[in-house]
């Protein structure tokens, strides 16, 4: 028994039908718990009032943001180096649900800063990063659409996904040396000292868990979509075939 | 090697090959410039080796689709591939006779334009400088996103939407030198890392371009 058996698609659409409500209702659960203990039963910040809540919404899309571009980078390779069409679906799959994080923590950060910075934008590097991963992710969903091939469309989507992983990577750092930033430094981190405090910590643990399930519930739906549009295309092909040799 | 070298400049030296227009949509960007921002001198000459350094990339994506494409459409990719020459090396003489083609002119009119634009005195070696340490890289990651699109009707824009946020780090390091320099600070630190982004995407790029193309030669 090990891993590799899932990309046997038949195993592993078996697999995501037994796991997947449990994802979503996970993910349901988290989110409201953590949601409405975030939202209605935490004080507000004595500096920033009630606006220190979008923080629930915030840290973890962009938490997800960049670990759904990781996850296209790992199944990437996977297709690449193994070739198991699963991951190449998984990780086309992957990457409208980053798209939507991205916006969604771009969005969130902005109607946080206009009243805490005064202003929606600012060229910050941890902003200005985001809004390059945001182009990145369009580019790689482009490309996916453009090609007809499919086999063609995942070895040149995965190439692009590594290039642009370290192009990323090169963008973070040249933009942290362009321009200084307003942005406070990581919310969460595994040294205490720099944390939130604990009573705004722990919802947003509740919080960040449900969108890592949420991601994992949406990632396996749209993958099991992707397995089934392409066997219907083959079923649609083969029958058109034997049409053909009736006729 | 050296003949497909010689070839790729020719084609794109004699008519049709689209030699000068990079330089031509150069010149214009910079001659907008001033029409959209408003013509004070101060205003300009802040600006100016940043509008020179967009103008060049924006000028050297200009020509990328014509790169592989014209190549790929009549067939001698094809002959190319199976030549003796490695794929690698093939994109990598490409870019280079791309980089002859287009982005050395570039190199050497930008500082004429630079006083269109009133670039201060002090950072005309530097521009320079910075725009011939960074123009080799765009061309190759342009070839790689040429090499990426080529089988697509219609990739002009596509190749855009890939190429553009890969040139990021080139564009911040190299406008940021040839900014510094204006301004008349120290510009060592960014063309250190401009150079050695060059250095990396020179190194590394062609076997990812020629990775690519094989698949879409397939």
């Amino acid at each position: 028994m090990s891993l590799w058996e899932y990309a046997n698609p038949v195993k592993f659409l078996a697999l995501s039908a037994r796991v997947q409500p449990w994802l979503w209702g996970g993910a349901g659960l988290c989110l409201v718990v953590g949601l409405v203990w975030g939202f209605f039963f935490t004080p507000d910040d004595f500096r920033q009032g009630s606006t220190v809540k979008i923080i629930y919404l915030h840290v973890p899309s962009a938490l997800m943001a960049i670990n759904a571009w990781f996850m296209m980078l790992v199944a990437s390779l996977i297709w690449i180096i193994r070739r198991h069409h699963v991951s190449a679906l998984a990780a086309k799959a992957a990457a409208p649900v980053g798209v939507v994080m991205t916006l969604i923590a771009l969005f969130t950060g902005a109607i946080w800063g206009q009243p805490m910075w005064g202003t929606w934008w600012a060229w910050d590097p941890r902003l200005t990063s985001f809004l390059i991963l945001f182009l990145f992710y369009l580019g790689y969903i482009a490309l996916w659409e453009a090609i007809e091939d499919p086999d063609t469309a995942a070895d040149l989507t995965s190439i692009l996904c590594l290039v642009g992983t370290v192009f990323a990577v090169l963008s973070r750092y040249a933009v942290n040396f362009w321009n200084q930033g307003l942005h406070q430094g990581a919310s969460l981190s595994l040294d205490k000292e720099e944390n939130v405090a604990d009573v705004f910590y722990f919802p947003l643990l509740v919080c960040i868990g449900g969108f890592v399930l949420l991601f994992l519930a949406l990632v396996l739906y749209r993958t099991g979509t992707e397995i089934r549009v392409r066997r219907t295309r083959a079923l649609m092909a083969r029958e058109a075939g034997a049409a053909r040799v009736e006729a | 090697m050296r003949a497909l070298f010689l070839r790729d400049l020719a084609l794109a030296l004699r008519a049709g090959g689209g030699f000068g227009l990079g330089l031509a949509f150069f010149l214009i960007v910079v001659v907008l410039v001033p029409f959209s921002v408003g013509p004070e001198p101060a205003l300009l000459a802040r600006i100016a080796a940043g509008v020179l350094w967009l103008g060049a990339l924006l000028a050297c994506l200009l020509s990328l689709d014509r790169l592989l494409a014209v190549d790929f459409e009549d067939g001698a990719l094809d002959l190319l591939a199976t030549s003796p020459l490695p794929l690698e090396g093939i994109v990598a003489v490409k870019a280079a006779a791309h980089w002859v083609t287009t982005g050395l002119p570039l190199v050497l009119v930008a500082p004429v334009l630079g006083v269109l634009l009133n670039l201060p005195a002090a950072g005309y070696g530097v521009l320079v400088l910075s725009l011939g340490l960074g123009t080799p890289a765009l061309s190759m990651i342009g070839a790689f996103g040429a090499a990426l699109t080529v089988g697509i009707k219609r990739g002009g824009l596509l190749l855009s939407l890939l190429v553009l946020p890969l040139y990021v780090p080139t564009l911040i390091f190299g406008a940021e030198a040839a900014r510094r320099a204006a301004l008349g600070l120290e510009a060592g630190t960014p063309l250190l890392l401009l150079a050695g982004i060059t250095a990396g995407v020179l190194a590394c790029m062609p076997f990812a371009a020629g990775l690519v193309l094989r698949v879409n030669l397939r």
